[in-house]
């Protein structure tokens, strides 16, 4: 069969392969046919007969969304034949659509007026009784008007297929026929919110912009998402420099066409109560509204009193924030004779960290994980932690039949089939990680490095390990894949060591996922008290962030961060609060370490609503607009730092017009920098750690509580997903043993931190865990995420 | 020199003059359509585009579904909408202004209104005394469509086999 064959649509000849699906052909040579049920990422279901067109030599019109082109065919897609058709399924299709237009969300963008326009007739035969469903209730994220669908079933398609949760099917036949959610439940997948896309028409749209706005209101502001590394593309439309809604922009490279719910709806929050609108000043032990002049006055004060002292200044950065607050916030301080910043707020064991690559990434670019053979995930939960990342990874298991393995502290958390799905404590993980380094040596015959070859000794592998090696020996592209939940490991260095040594020996690409939209951005751009910018050494290391909790300061400076939920730190705010003598707060929401213990706090613009750059896992520098007008009297980071440099740093020549100026800065520094996650770390450890008798936290942080932002989004708290996270898990064996069931209350306590949580039975919980959530409220006394826990019931 | 003697009589005998104040005279003495305004009005097509108003059906609920098709259409950007989901989940708005300084009365929003709510009534004698009582709300626009609605309702029949 020849590469390529002729066919005519339309009189004009055209070139395609052969087996490719006319619609696909006509598109691609800017012929449009109307369709609904066909979608580019969707499997072909054919059930809406609206792109039928006339091929010559069938007796009927034939579908173009299911009809493989063959050379020689003749296709009119715009004839009387193809038309009439088109027609009549256009009326059939308006049989039983209410037509309530002026009231549906979808008025404006809804493709069936688009299409019944373009090819419906103007009247309808249709005399007698439509048909109305009812509709369901599926969560906070959906609204559903069941009425006006046309049963194209992409919806469906999506669940089955791209979210890997048929959560949406249809039920009963012919005119009965309903989607819905077989039970009456929430949907609870991460991807959800994409039906609301693909839904052609207005049976489902976004609840929480539910009736607030039409689509010729709104502008279109194209940005990154935030709330993880792997930085998809949005859409943010706006109407009078308000968020209205949040859609995914196409990119192949990253995010196809999804994006996770996070994303779409985190939104809500610029508008939550919670929002720091103005500068704040301490007097009196109560918090006053001040004018920023007086607020950037006092910073400038204290600051220059802070750099009279060397060291005596910190700074904390969330790594949320942009690529410019990361460099021109470690610009300031080490300007100020400081080395004492840090956004690895998550981090416990900063061991390695001379070792550490200068940014760590994914290894390989995102897209190459569709093809991987095999991969080992480590330390994480890709499906609630990177969910565009999982399903790129679940495409690779589906289609290309990829073996992926997960070591990590749950079982049973992908929406595919794991070839070993192993769990344990922070303790056992390692071990695992040992026997698989062990299995790998015996497979590929040969040695893990002199290094290792203590700690080794008597390890043994057993039938999973051998699985793990063979699957990565195997696989032509594996990849070794470190999550979030292993940054904040109590032996993240020797996991890392393991880690790398595993990637090696299997010759995978070894890959490190952060939490955040810029993490990688921050190693870049300085924020690390052992690095300057470009990741060169910096003359004298200062304080990571954990010895920042715990040293003493005259100004300790917070920039997007929540003490009490974002780090992950055994510290007490207390003492945080007594060991700096002024905090100066820069922040987008307020919070009750901010409330009880800053002495000045700062608005901050959210990434909507201020220009910048994020960095993310696979090295895209990204940079944005600001699509939002700044709630309050907030102010873009950028220029809050601008202003500060200038005035604190005279000799420095700070002068940036815009954050593009200083984004060239720092990339022009950054041009020569290779990526390269193999810097052979020496954790210096011989022994790997005793299992301990005690009961075991294990944890991660809840899907929705990544950052501020998502915690301040009403919709995505009030998710079935949010529901759940709250409570503490244990196998059903463990709870046996304490007398405990679902639903009671238990009380948790670890070290000096105590908590009461509901109980949940999951027996994906490994034996001798318990599972709980970080970064909510209830656990705000309990951050750090392993470690040994006491539980008893109330 | 027959045009000439019948250029001097009409000159001397001032003809055309007379021609003219006959059309005068007849007036004179015909019967007057002058309407004495304000104690005397013309009559008002049902079609008549004055003073808007917002509607409510029989049972109080008001007509507007905010679908924003007016504001959409408005050539003057006279309307402004804004709209949420209320607690018993249809679809309202909280804003509905018309600011009747930019109107330009084309009766567009009127013609776009799928549910009949915003309709101009007969009424064109009004007044603003202070600034910003050009901007009708939707308070303002539900009152007048509440004391007009006999004669709105009775114009909107009137006009109905021809819409």
């Amino acid at each position: 069969m020849s590469d390529t064959i002729t066919l005519t649509i339309n009189g004009q000849e055209i070139q395609a392969k052969p087996g490719q699906m006319l619609i696909d052909v006509a598109d691609e040579n800017n012929i449009s046919i109307p369709r609904f049920c066909y979608h580019k990422k969707l499997s072909v279901a054919a059930n809406c007969r609206m792109c039928l067109v006339e091929v010559e030599k069938a007796l009927k019109p034939m579908p173009a969304c299911a009809t493989p082109v063959n050379a020689g065919m003749v296709i009119r897609t715009r004839s009387t034949k193809a038309l009439s058709a088109q027609k009549s399924t256009m009326e059939f299709l308006l049989i039983n659509h209410p037509l309530d237009c002026p009231i549906c969300d979808q008025g404006g963008e809804c493709e069936l007026q688009d299409v019944a326009m373009g090819f419906g007739g103007d009247i309808s035969q249709y005399t007698e009784q439509k048909r109305v469903v009812c509709d369901k209730n599926i969560g906070p994220l959906i609204a559903t008007d069941l009425t006006r669908c046309i049963l194209c079933t992409r919806c469906v398609r999506f669940g089955e297929e791209i979210a890997g949760l048929p959560e949406l099917g249809a039920t009963g036949r012919g005119e009965y026929t309903q989607i819905g959610t077989y039970i009456e439940k929430a949907v609870s997948s991460e991807l959800s919110g994409n039906v609301i896309d693909l839904c052609p028409v207005g049976a489902l749209t976004a609840k929480p912009s539910r009736y607030t706005s039409r689509p010729w209101e709104l502008i279109q502001h194209a940005t990154v998402a935030a709330h993880d590394c792997v930085g998809s593309n949005l859409y943010v439309h706006t109407r009078n420099q308000q968020v209205m809604r949040v859609v995914p922009r196409d990119n192949e490279q990253i995010n196809e066409a999804w994006i996770a719910d996070r994303e779409r709806f985190s939104y809500s929050s610029l508008e939550h109560a919670s929002r720091q609108l103005k500068p704040m000043l301490r007097e009196k032990g109560k918090l006053k509204e001040i004018d920023w002049e007086t607020a950037i006055n006092l910073a400038l004060e204290k600051l220059q009193a802070a750099a009279n002292q060397k060291g005596d200044l910190a700074a904390l950065i969330s790594p949320q924030c942009t690529l410019e607050e990361h460099y021109l916030l470690q610009k300031l301080v080490r300007g100020l004779g400081s080395n004492n910043i840090d956004h690895r707020l998550r981090q416990i064991d900063f061991s390695v960290q001379d070792y550490t690559p200068v940014m760590p990434w994914l290894g390989r670019s995102i897209e190459s994980l569709d093809t991987l053979n095999s991969a080992l995930l480590i330390g994480g939960n890709l499906r609630l932690e990177q969910p565009i990342l999982n399903h790129r990874l679940r495409k690779a298991v589906v289609h290309n039949g990829a073996t992926i393995s997960s070591i990590s502290t749950l079982t049973g958390q992908y929406n595919y089939d794991l070839t070993e799905d192993l769990a344990g404590s922070a303790e056992q993980m390692l071990h695992e990680l040992a026997s698989v380094l062990v299995a790998l040596a015996t497979a590929s015959k040969t040695e893990p490095g002199k290094d290792l070859s203590e700690l080794l000794d008597k390890v043994k592998a057993k039938k999973e390990h051998n699985a793990i090696a063979k699957s990565l020996l195997k696989g032509e592209q594996s990849a070794v894949i470190v999550g979030v939940q292993a940054v904040s490991h109590p032996q993240y260095g020797l996991l890392m060591q393991l880690a790398e040594t595993i990637a090696g020996m299997s010759q995978s690409s070894l890959g490190y996922l952060s939490e955040s939209a810029n993490s990688a951005g921050a190693c870049l751009a300085g924020a690390l008290p052992h690095r300057t910018a470009t990741g060169s050494t910096s003359e004298r290391a200062g304080q990571n962030s954990s010895e920042i909790l715990t040293a003493k300061h005259r100004v300790l400076v917070t920039m997007g961060v929540d003490p009490e939920l974002d780090i992950s730190n055994e510290t007490s705010l207390q003492q945080l609060a007594d060991n700096n003598d002024f905090i100066i707060a820069i922040s987008s929401f307020g919070n009750a370490f901010n409330a009880a213990h800053a002495d000045l706090i700062l608005p901050l613009a959210t990434y909507l609503e201020s220009s910048g750059t994020f960095v993310n896992v696979e090295g895209f520098w990204q940079s944005f607009k600001g699509c939002a007008k700044a709630a309050g009297e907030s102010r873009q980071g950028w220029k809050i730092l601008t202003t500060l440099a200038q005035l604190l740093l005279p000799g420095d020549a700070i002068d940036y017009a815009d954050s593009t100026a200083v984004r060239n800065e720092l990339k022009e520094q950054c041009r020569n920098l290779t990526l390269d996650n193999f810097v052979s770390i020496q954790s210096g450890q011989n022994k790997l750690p005793t299992r301990p008798r005690a009961l075991q936290k294990i944890s991660s942080t809840a899907i929705y509580a990544v950052d501020a932002m998502v915690r301040n989004s009403a919709a995505l708290q009030a998710t079935v997903n949010m529901r759940d996270a709250g409570c503490l898990r244990m196998s059903s064996e463990q709870a046996e043993k304490l007398s405990l069931s679902t639903g009671s209350k238990v009380h948790v306590k670890q070290g000096e931190g105590t908590a009461i949580l509901p109980l949940l039975i999951d027996d994906n919980v490994p034996a001798g865990c318990v599972w709980m959530p970080t970064g909510l409220e209830s656990v705000k006394n309990l951050s750090t995420l392993f470690g040994s826990v006491d539980v008893e019931k109330v | 020199m027959i045009e000439k003697i019948k250029y001097y009589l009409k000159s001397y005998l001032f003809l055309e003059l007379l021609k003219g104040l006959s059309v005068t005279g007849g007036y004179f003495f015909k019967k007057k359509i002058t309407v004495q305004y304000p104690e005397q009005k013309t009559p008002i097509s049902p079609r008549f585009r004055g003073l808007h108003a917002l509607r409510r059906y029989a049972n109080g609920e008001e007509r507007c579904i905010a679908c924003k098709l007016c504001e959409a259409v408005c050539p003057a950007l006279a309307i402004t909408i804004e709209s949420e989901q209320r607690a018993d989940g249809s679809r309202r708005t909280t804003r509905y202004d018309i600011d009747l300084f930019k109107c330009i009365y084309c009766g567009f929003c009127e013609e776009a209104c799928p549910v009949d709510s915003i309709v101009e009534t007969n009424v064109f004698e009004y007044h603003f005394e202070n600034r910003g009582e050009n901007i009708m709300t939707k308070e303002k626009l539900l009152e007048i469509g509440d004391r007009y609605e006999a004669q709105l309702a009775a114009d909107r029949s009137a006009d109905a086999p021809y819409r």
